[in-house]
């Protein structure tokens, strides 16, 4: 096993239990809103999809960057988006003025 | 390293500590807008830190560019419509199409990778086989698992489960398919058989996610957000990106605790719930002997009012009826009337309340209600005692007596202790079953009348009821 990928390993094991003691706090309130923002945060595929872009020479390496730019780019600007929705609707207290949507 | 990639690799660790910042701030409603910005920020600076080395590299041929350009525009303007348009009782389709898309671009970063290695003739590929394999699998699944997963949720595909004949030996053989096509990538460099493994990979999600019952999809969701997280770590292993290894592994933990929260809120072992077999209405149990000959009393509007009206606590206790009768605008303009008259309202929340964690929640906040009003189960069922009225909307199975016995379908479930309030009133258009195919022992309680209505219609009804009766 080279180094680089027990550093790997070692990350994302770290990670995971970052992952599992940060999102263990996370009220139930917001679990919908929680998924959304890691959709998005999982979104940073677009990172590895735009990458292929650097050695990307051929037709078929053309098709495979531009779908998975398409999806990817979906991920990340849907998620926020719709997670910043979400959240701007959770309020203390009910409004004196009744907020009309959208 | 060159110090140049030490530094784009350093960038990419601040996007990660981003994310977990980002995080870390939806511990709390009050903060969760800033997460949501954190992680925002991570993101940018991750996409400006890979345009610097795509720039860098200088290999991005002019297609290349138009491609990434192109690609990027398209997506982030479907993401951007859809995420601005989508209903709200709509957000667990939206998320499953999040996931497969996180999922299918994930696969794609890794067979581009293997194709890429391949052209170069480099034999056997040594250790980035493996994560190449699993991102591939796990990637193909969350993509076809999740279309059929938004389908089932959006109507198009049948919700309740689908199980056919020889269908699980389809699935044998799919899996027996994908791992020998991955045994043999270990030891040879092959195109085919990767194409192989993936198109298995892609009949398996599709196969996984049918049977599964409509009442089961909370646990989906979170299991297929679990997968993708798992596929983009995999693909951050396939091209040594850290950022793509901690955002992936985040992701996963995520995903593997919802999974696990919404199983046991429905005391089921996931295997259970992927093999399938709830609603299938073969597990019907007949009431408790006792309850037989008990009567279902119904009520009118007026007089669910005044028992409403009059007092002090109400606990509101909302299902997915609820939200498909568009009634959560109505619940909360009804809970409103009463909280001025100096009622105390709280809504009682079970963690499958909706149809994906937390869905009840946007539901109501979406109506208004403020969110210290939505009590979850384990805090709310001792308040339940003290309660005059519990008003049960749109839910079943979640308040049924009889999970507190063994012996029953959903025998061990942990319910919303409703029949301890004093009175209790259930909304209910018809003395239909819930998604276990049982009857309600809470129904013939002699402290429950049913309110036979649409949800929608009820609350306006209600509303109009008690605003005549205290003037």
């Amino acid at each position: 096993m080279s180094t680089a990928l027990v550093t790997d390993i070692t990350i994302f094991v770290l990670a995971l239990l970052v992952g599992i003691e940060v999102i263990g706090k996370v009220p139930a309130t917001l679990h919908t809103p929680l998924m959304s923002a890691t959709n998005s945060i999982h979104g940073i595929v677009l990172a590895g999809a735009l990458l292929i872009g650097v050695t990307a020479h051929s037709v078929a390496g053309y098709i495979l960057a531009f779908v998975a730019a398409v999806f990817a780019s979906a991920n990340v600007v849907g998620g926020y988006v719709v997670t910043g929705r979400m959240l701007k609707m959770f309020k203390r207290r009910t409004p004196a003025q009744k907020a009309d949507q959208n | 390293m060159s110090t140049f990639d030490t530094g784009i690799q350093l960038v990419y660790v601040l996007a990660a500590a981003c994310f977990v910042i980002g995080l870390h701030l939806m511990n709390s409603p009050a903060s969760a807008r800033r997460g949501n910005q954190a992680s925002t920020l991570g993101m940018v600076i991750a996409g400006i830190a890979t345009l610097i080395l795509l720039i860098h590299s200088g290999t991005v041929t002019a297609t290349g560019w138009a491609v990434l350009i192109a690609g990027s525009a398209i997506g982030s303007a479907v993401g951007l419509y859809s995420a601005r348009t989508i209903q709200m009782t709509a957000m667990p389709q939206l998320v499953s199409m999040f996931n497969a898309v996180g999922g299918g671009a994930a696969a794609l970063v890794a067979i581009y990778e293997y194709m890429h290695d391949e052209s170069l003739h480099t034999g056997v590929l040594g250790t980035t086989t493996v994560t190449t394999v699993l991102d591939v699998i796990i990637g193909a699944v969350t993509f076809s698992g999740s279309i059929v997963a938004a389908g089932k949720l959006q109507g198009i595909v049948p919700g309740q489960p689908l199980i056919f004949k020889g269908s699980r030996l389809i699935n044998v053989a799919l899996a027996v398919i994908a791992v020998g096509s991955a045994i043999f990538l270990f030891t040879t460099a092959s195109l085919p058989a990767l194409f192989i493994m993936l198109l298995a990979a892609l009949a398996f999600g599709v196969m996984m996610v049918l049977p599964i019952g409509g009442a089961d999809m909370p646990v989906v969701i979170s299991l297929l957000n679990a997968f993708t997280g798992t596929a983009v770590a995999m693909a951050g292993f396939v091209i040594a990106n850290w950022a793509l290894i901690v955002a992936g592994a985040l992701v996963g933990a995520s995903g593997g605790i919802l999974t696990k929260l919404m199983a046991d809120a429905m005391n089921r072992s996931l295997a259970n719930i992927i093999i399938g077999g709830f609603g299938t209405g073969d597990s019907v149990v007949a009431l408790d002997p006792g309850a037989g000959s008990a009567q279902v009393r119904s009520l009118a509007a007026d007089d669910a009012a005044i028992q409403l009206a009059y007092a002090s606590k109400v606990i509101i206790v909302p299902g997915y009826g609820l939200a498909a009768a568009q009634a959560q605008h109505g619940v909360a303009e009804l809970a409103k009337t009463l909280e001025e008259r100096g009622i105390e309202v709280s809504y009682a929340i079970h963690p499958v309340a909706g149809r994906m964690p937390g869905h009840m929640n946007v539901l109501l906040a979406e109506a208004n209600v403020p969110y210290p009003q939505l009590v979850e189960m384990d805090e709310i069922n001792p308040e339940f005692a003290r309660t005059d009225v519990a008003l049960v909307i749109g839910a079943n199975d979640v308040t049924n007596p009889a999970a507190r016995r063994a012996g029953t379908a959903i025998s061990g479930m942990p319910i919303l202790d409703v029949d301890q309030a004093r009175s209790i009133i259930v909304i209910k258009r018809s003395m239909g079953h819930g998604y276990a195919g049982l009857d309600n022992e809470l129904y013939v309680d002699p402290k429950t009348s049913m309110y036979f209505a649409d949800a929608k219609k009820a609350m306006q009804q209600l509303t109009a009821a008690v605003k005549t009766l205290v003037g």
